[in-house]
């Protein structure tokens, strides 16, 4: 069970990689965009992957009337987020620390996993809303107004996970160091309720 | 499908054909197989970068073209001497003091021999210095941003020739003189040239951090021409050396005049002697009139300063410092070797390169073996420096150029060829034919401790039959060879703007990667810059007005502006906004009488218009700038003298 609350301490810790890792990756290339432009998704605001990439990426989203990316105090999820973070570190230490000492056991850490994948579940769930209106609430007074084959005009929404093709633009979203951090911290949280759950099985170790 | 594989077949017939008979020294060696070949080595498939960036002087044109090695394609075109209405170069008011001379404005010049910046005898690629010919001129250019960055005149100087080469470690760029003048300028008899007129050599220090350049002294010669100069590196480092023609000193008819003695002089100078010389407080500080024109990457502007005297040094004063080596005969190109042991001597009316060895020479000046002396400065023996003599064959030696391996190579005016030589043994190795009348060649690094041999340039005067006709004016012609078998090999021409007198060339992968993509609006000092939309304004001061306007994909801010007088001098002062590479906007009036402007991302360019009719006039962008490039566009209502309609500007509703 010792090794098992080392495991979620480690797990737990994991997730703080998100405060200097970006969760995810959106690039956008083109012909005239040899360099494709890119945005890091930071559980604390947008960044642009080079200096001028969120101007860049603006300027040309204004010809179809999409919204300029927001600012890190325009969104409440760059204030949640955080917080949901840490607190979530916090805990999975603590339940760490508690199991170390044996006051919990390797129950509690499949309960912080399933916990902490509801929140990421919810999270996931924000973004697409989020990607849905970026791509889709355009300015009626848009300069290039393209429809689709039934009519309805066309939304520039990014995928959510993987590839697509915007215009002329190749699109793709993709989890970054951040996002793995995380998966990885939450990946060692199941092990470590696994090796609790055996330990207990075979009380010898 | 038939039909074209006829002309194919028809094609490779003729290549075979002609590259046949085109080997002029009967070799077997070139047959079609090797022609496809050299079809390969030349070709670099679209979107693929080349291996070199070289640098062609302008001559008459006064620029300097940026090509690629070895496909011979022109990347750009870098004003430096001559105003360029592409964009905007020598018209804005930024730019208008770059071409500043004690003379006053000059929008010209002929520019002839660049040089790259070096450490340690090596090519670093930080700048590129090039001389102006006719009115004495060193201009350095950045090599971050391929501009012009700075333009020092030089003083006492005419036809500024045996220029702009520079020291192992960019120490020194110089600028010699090639015709003799009276020191200083004044009015006396032509006839009374020999032993008045006086040639002045420049040393002009370049600051080690920005490239910043100041004449630290000026060696006051006798006055003969002083054509061609060359560094020595390597043990011969500190010495300079410079080819003398007309030591006849004669002021007419030069062709012959100058052409009777058997042989002229190469000048060498001990720099690094004068320059502890000067730094002990030697040399006389004379009046002088030449600017300074420095142009600030921050302020997007230059500013032109007068300098009001130079230090001048008497040769005569300095012992050991100058020597002079009799050359046959009217040597052009004088050329080091990059471990700097041998100097040669191109004598440009002779049939023999005429080399000499540096070792010799310092021992004939430290045995005092002098065969007389001119104007009281030692003339060395002919036989005692001589290393050896390459019998070419040829006929017009001009220019010799390294590929570090041993190997000079030649280039023969006369007699149209390239002259391959092996250095130290003095036999001719291979010759090619160029077409036609070469002047200088030139080996990526050829002028550095450390050339890159592996293509030769041969920068050619004569163009006729080389390429489709284009009436009495052809573009010069350049001509790319392999050098890296035994045997040279032509594997390429392209034409060249202007008259490309000489090049220098570089590895892309040294100045590729550190080349500037923009300026950044956030450093942007320009004092008339309109860093944000809501400090566009149109600002009126008597009759000048200052439009303060910034430019984005697609449109200008203000883009309709109201109450603008005729008589007015309206300066618009266009900052562009946009912080991606490659995305100029430009800028023209119409019934400018001054030049459009071409505006990078992130900088601020001002030209002037002088409204002379009532009405409302157009502006527009002129760089294809995105899908509404069209609509880029905005009007200025011009109203008589008497109006008095207040200033307004809008952008939208
Ligand atoms: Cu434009």
């Amino acid at each position: 069970m010792k090794k098992a609350s080392i495991l979620m301490i480690i797990g737990s810790l994991c997730l703080l990689g998100l405060f200097k890792f970006p969760l995810w990756n959106i690039m956008l290339g083109a012909p005239q965009y040899p360099d494709p432009l890119g945005m890091n998704i930071h559980i604390t605001g947008i960044q642009g992957v080079s200096e001028f990439d969120l101007q860049n990426i603006d300027g040309l989203n204004h010809y179809i009337g999409m919204k300029t990316i927001p600012k890190a105090d325009e969104m409440w999820e760059f204030k949640a987020f955080p917080i949901v973070i840490i607190s979530m570190s916090v805990l999975g230490v603590l339940l760490g620390l508690l199991g170390f000492v044996g006051k919990v056991d390797y129950r509690y850490f499949l309960g912080w996993f399933i916990l902490m994948s509801i929140l990421g579940v919810m999270g996931m769930y924000d973004f697409n809303v989020w990607l849905t209106d970026y791509g889709s609430n355009l300015d009626p007074h848009a300069i290039i107004k393209v429809t689709n084959e039934d009519g309805t005009p066309m939304t520039y929404k990014p995928p959510l996970f993987g590839y697509k093709k915007l215009l002329n633009f190749n699109v793709s979203s993709m989890p970054a160091l951040g996002a793995w951090a995380m998966f990885l911290g939450m990946s060692l949280t199941v092990v470590a309720f696994l090796v609790g759950w055996k330990s207990k099985r075979s009380p010898s170790s | 499908m038939k039909k074209y594989s006829f002309y194919l077949v028809t094609l490779l017939g003729s290549v075979l054909f002609l590259s046949g008979c085109g080997d002029q020294n009967g070799n077997a060696s070139s047959n079609g197989a090797l022609a496809s070949n050299n079809a390969e080595k030349v070709y670099v498939a679209p979107g693929e970068h080349d291996e070199f960036y070289a640098f062609m002087s302008g001559g008459y044109s006064g620029n300097v073209t940026v090509y690629g090695l070895p496909s011979g394609r022109m990347f750009k075109e870098i004003p430096v001497f001559s105003q360029f209405p592409t964009n905007g170069y020598g018209y804005s008011e930024e730019t208008k003091p770059m071409l500043e001379t004690s003379f006053g404005f000059i929008p010209n010049d002929d520019s002839h021999h660049p040089d790259i910046s070096q450490t340690n005898g090596e090519l670093d690629g930080r700048w590129l210095f090039i001389n102006g010919n006719n009115t004495p001129r060193i201009a350095r250019i950045d090599l971050k941003t391929f501009e012009t960055a700075e333009i020092i005149e030089v003083p006492n100087s005419a036809g500024n020739h045996s220029s702009s080469y520079i020291t192992e470690n960019s120490e020194y760029v110089v600028a010699g003189t090639r015709f003799s003048v009276p020191i200083p300028q004044r009015d006396m008899p032509i006839k009374d040239y020999k032993g008045n007129f006086k040639g002045a050599l420049s040393f002009i220090s370049v600051a080690p951090e920005t490239g910043h350049m100041d004449i630290k002294f000026q060696l006051i010669m006798p006055g003969f021409n002083y054509d061609l100069s060359h560094p020595g590196r390597g043990k011969s480092h500190g010495w300079f050396f410079f080819t003398t023609y007309n030591t006849e000193e004669a002021n007419s008819l030069l062709e012959v005049n100058a052409s009777q003695n058997d042989k002229d002089f190469i000048a060498a100078v001990n720099w690094k002697k004068i320059e502890e010389y000067v730094e002990n407080g030697g040399g006389t500080m004379v009046p002088a009139n030449y600017t300074h024109n420095l142009y600030s990457d921050e302020t997007h502007s230059a500013t032109s300063t007068m300098k009001k005297e130079v230090l001048t040094v008497d040769p005569t004063k300095v012992p050991g410092a100058v020597f002079f080596m009799p050359t046959p005969k009217s040597p052009h190109g004088v050329d080091v070797n990059p471990t700097g042991d041998y100097i040669i001597g191109n004598g440009k009316l002779s049939a023999d390169l005429t080399v000499f060895s540096f070792d010799k020479m310092i021992a004939a000046i430290d045995g005092k073996k002098y065969d007389g002396e001119a104007y009281g400065l030692p003339i060395l023996k002919f036989e005692d420096v001589l290393a050896g003599q390459v019998k070419s064959g040829g006929l017009g030696p001009l220019h010799t150029e390294f590929d570090g391996k041993g190997n000079a190579y030649t280039t023969f005016f006369i007699s149209s060829e390239v002259v391959k030589w092996k250095v130290g043994t003095w036999e001719v190795i291979d010759r090619k034919p160029t077409f036609y009348s070469v002047g200088h060649c030139m080996i990526p690094g050829g002028n550095s401790a450390k050339p890159f041999g592996k293509y030769l340039i041969s920068l050619n005067k004569i163009t006729k039959d080389r390429y489709l006709p284009t009436g009495p004016e052809l573009e010069h012609s350049a001509q790319l060879y392999d050098i890296t078998g035994d045997k040279m090999e032509l594997i390429y021409d392209f034409p060249t703007h202007g008259e490309p007198h000489y090049a220098a060339a570089i590895p892309a992968s040294i100045l590729a990667p550190k080349s500037q993509k923009i300026y950044k609006l956030a450093e942007n000092e320009h004092p008339f810059a309109t860093k944000s939309v809501s400090d566009a304004r149109v600002v009126r001061d008597g009759n000048v007005v200052h439009v303060y306007m910034a430019m984005i994909r697609s449109h200008f801010t203000p883009d309709n502006i109201e109450g603008i007088k005729v008589g007015d001098k309206v300066y618009f002062h266009i900052t562009n906004h946009e912080q991606d590479f490659d995305v100029p906007h430009g800028f023209m009036m119409i019934g400018a009488t001054n030049s459009g402007l071409l505006i990078m991302p992130g900088q601020t360019k001002t030209t002037v218009w002088e409204p002379k009719q009532e009405g409302v006039w157009p502006f527009y962008c002129t760089d294809f700038c995105s899908a509404l490039h069209q609509e880029m566009q905005g009007y200025v209502r011009v109203s008589p003298a008497s109006s008095n309609i207040d200033l307004s500007w809008s952008l939208g509703e």
